[in-house]
């Protein structure tokens, strides 16, 4: 068992973060190419300013008119964003993790209460987005298995994690499939269209520029 | 077959109906077979699509908030075939699912869906979260069809006239200084030293207007020049080709005929070595010229600057070149055509000429660059008669906005604009009178020189 747990979170791991952070990179760098040798213009209108300017504006909660209409969306988008993106960082036993292991760097770690509310979000954030898919008629209409799996990719880790933070079940058992269920989802995330976490942040970059740079309007 | 079954592919017969109608379509599809349309669309995907068609469509997390943004989505009930995203479903995700092996039932549906229910607006792209181009995608699908040769009859016909003569509306050469000709003449009764100089070289101003306007709305060439004159303006037209700023080549995907028109627009600009381009009352020329087809002949900027006659207008009462003589009355309300307001931000310019004539304007909401779209834009009217109704049933929200106003005069400055809400008004009995900014200038500004 031990053995098991030391090769899950060194030498897999360690695969795990180089898919992950590789495969990311790897994104980047192909669709930059892309744009490069096929929509030149692309980089010819992308400017900081803009860029900066739509980042932030779609950053404030509900400065938007789109996160105004949709004030649950906007609710459970940022709280399971968050949640998503400062639980896996920051998590005490992650920290941990990270001292202890190959790292040997230690960072700041969140209160257990807060880790347990974020995590909390994240799994109804999870919930709400799949009630959505099958009652809201525009988004059922495009929604395939796909988008539901997505979500089960992302729910597991953290349904595993607090199971087996509070000892729900077996603690052991629970503890490695949480591990596997992370490492799974960071794979999966490069891959699939959760890479938005890679795109999105450049469509809305050269969109950005568009609107400010050509376009002289807001685009939010 | 179950009742809800039967209802949908009745539904969806529905849907199909007016395609049946548009010989550029249905004579088009005749001439295709399964291995031409899947060269096609994997040529061009492969080809143009780049990295732009990659990053979009991989981006969309299909949560459907592109939808609220949309009039046809809206004024159908919200029915998901009229969401943005759901228009992607049913023209690119599919040819890219199925690697371009797609049915001619499913291009009849997608010409449909691209040429006659968007209207490239591109106020989808200000409700996603990401900023994903849908317009873009949607244009990517009528590029699609014009190498298909599947574009509806009307608008294709415009662009056989475009390739033809550089102008719109087939125009010939002697008819179009044939027509300044006349209305310089007609403008003598009212200001007998009024000229409208032709083939000026070295002038400030070169004038372009749209096809349509000597074609159809001469007096709109006529009222310009007379705010021309009375603004003491150093200006031109040309008699040449290149005079025509339109280009419906854009919205059917034709991108060489467009750059070409544009390189000539262009040059006949710097052949007459003018300063400045201004434009007349259009909001898709002006797209073409300041943000699409320049782009495509890859000037690093425009090769001469491009002034929206909104724009214009503004400077001359800024400048105090005319002045206001009487003012409206009734009650105003603007409506914010997408080109120039989504394409160029002039809302609050639009708004300061508008308040210098009327004195009681009231908005529409939502308004400025979160306005909704006339419908007609995106070359939707030009796709002729057998479309309307899908542009007007496609566009109750409109007439909703207008009807909240209670406003008796609507001043749009676009000529797809007018086109599209003469119809709305028309069809919901509105009763409300139709303006260009042209139009109230004209009337109610200062002309000394007039007798
Ligand atoms: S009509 Fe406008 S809002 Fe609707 S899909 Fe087309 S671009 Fe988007
Ligand atoms: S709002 Fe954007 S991400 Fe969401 S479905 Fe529409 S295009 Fe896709």
């Amino acid at each position: 068992m031990h053995d098991l747990y030391a090769f899950l979170v060194g030498p897999l791991m360690w695969a795990v973060a180089i898919v992950f952070i590789g495969g990311l990179v790897w994104r980047f760098v192909a669709i930059t190419r892309l744009a490069r040798k096929k929509d030149p213009y692309v980089m010819h209108y992308l400017k900081a300013k803009w860029t900066l300017r739509s980042w932030g504006a779609w950053l404030i909660p509900y400065y938007p008119r789109s996160m105004r209409m949709h004030p649950w969306v906007t609710f459970f988008g940022f709280l399971f964003h968050i949640g998503v993106i400062l639980v896996p960082i920051f998590l005490l036993a992650h920290i941990l993790m990270w001292e202890e292991g190959a790292l040997g760097i230690s960072l700041w770690t969140m209160p257990e209460w807060l880790a347990d509310v974020l995590t909390v979000c994240v799994l109804a954030g999870c919930v709400f987005f799949a009630a959505r898919r099958m009652t809201v008629n525009e988004v059922k209409y495009v929604t395939d298995w796909t988008d539901f799996a997505l979500l089960v990719v992302i729910a597991l880790p953290f349904l595993t994690g607090i199971l087996a933070h509070y000892q729900i079940f077996n603690y052991k058992f629970m503890i490695i499939f949480h591990i596997l269920a992370g490492q799974a989802a960071l794979v999966i995330v490069p891959f699939s269209r959760i890479g938005h976490m890679i795109y999105g942040p450049m469509v809305r970059a050269y969109l950005g520029s568009e609107f400010g740079g050509v376009r002289h309007t807001k685009d939010w | 077959m179950s009742e809800t079954a039967t209802a949908t592919k009745e539904k969806e017969k529905d849907l199909l109906q007016p395609i049946y109608d548009d010989p550029g379509v249905m004579k088009g599809l005749e001439k295709l077979d399964e291995a031409t349309i899947e060269r096609v669309i994997n040529q061009t995907l492969e080809a143009e699509g780049g990295a732009r068609l990659k990053i979009l469509v991989e981006t969309c997390v299909h949560c459907g908030l592109c939808s609220d943004a949309c009039h046809f989505f809206m004024s159908h009930d919200r029915d998901p075939k009229y969401a943005p995203v759901g228009k992607v479903k049913q023209t690119i995700w599919e040819m890219l699912r199925k690697k371009g092996k797609v049915s001619k039932e499913f291009l009849m549906r997608a010409v449909q869906v691209a040429h006659t229910e968007c209207n490239l607006c591109r106020r989808c792209v200000q409700y996603c979260p990401f900023g994903i181009d849908t317009a873009h995608l949607i244009s990517l699908t009528r590029r699609i069809c014009h190498k298909l040769g599947i574009t509806p009859q009307y608008i294709q016909d415009t662009a056989h006239s475009h390739s033809a003569t550089y102008n719109q509306m087939w125009v010939k050469e002697d008819e179009w200084t044939d027509s300044l000709f006349w209305q310089e003449d007609e403008s003598r009764d009212e200001i007998p030293n009024m000229r409208i100089p032709l083939e000026k070289e070295g002038a400030d101003i070169y004038y372009s207007v749209i096809a349509p306007e000597p074609k159809f709305r001469t007096q709109l060439i006529y009222q310009a020049a007379v705010i021309m004159h009375e603004a003491g303006a150093d200006w031109t037209m040309s008699s040449l080709p290149g005079w025509d700023n339109s280009d419906m080549c854009m919205f059917t995907g034709d991108l060489e005929m467009m750059g070409r028109l544009k390189r000539r627009h262009f040059e006949d600009a710097m052949r007459l070595k003018v300063k400045r381009i201004v434009m007349g009352e259009c909001g898709h020329a002006f797209r073409s010229i300041y943000d699409t087809g320049n782009r495509w002949d890859a000037w690093e900027s425009m090769p001469v600057t491009i002034q929206h006659s909104v724009d214009f207008f503004e400077e001359l009462l800024r400048l105090g070149k005319i002045k206001v003589k009487t003012k409206i009355q009734e009650k105003v309300t603007i409506h914010d055509p997408c080109n120039i307001i989504r394409g160029r931000g002039l809302q609050e310019k639009l708004r300061t000429v508008v308040h210098a004539f009327c004195d009681n304007v009231v908005e529409m909401y939502p308004n400025k660059e979160h306005n909704y779209c006339c419908s007609a834009g995106g070359g939707v009217i030009n796709c002729g008669p057998p479309h309307k109704n899908t542009r007007i049933v496609g566009n109750s929200v409109k007439a909703d906005q207008l009807r909240e106003t209670g406003a008796s005069i609507v001043v749009a400055p676009c000529h797809n604009c007018h086109g599209g809400i003469e119809d709305i008004i028309h069809a919901n009995h509105l009763g409300m009178e139709l303006k260009f900014l042209g139009d109230i200038i004209y009337e109610h500004m200062e002309k000394p020189d007039a007798i």
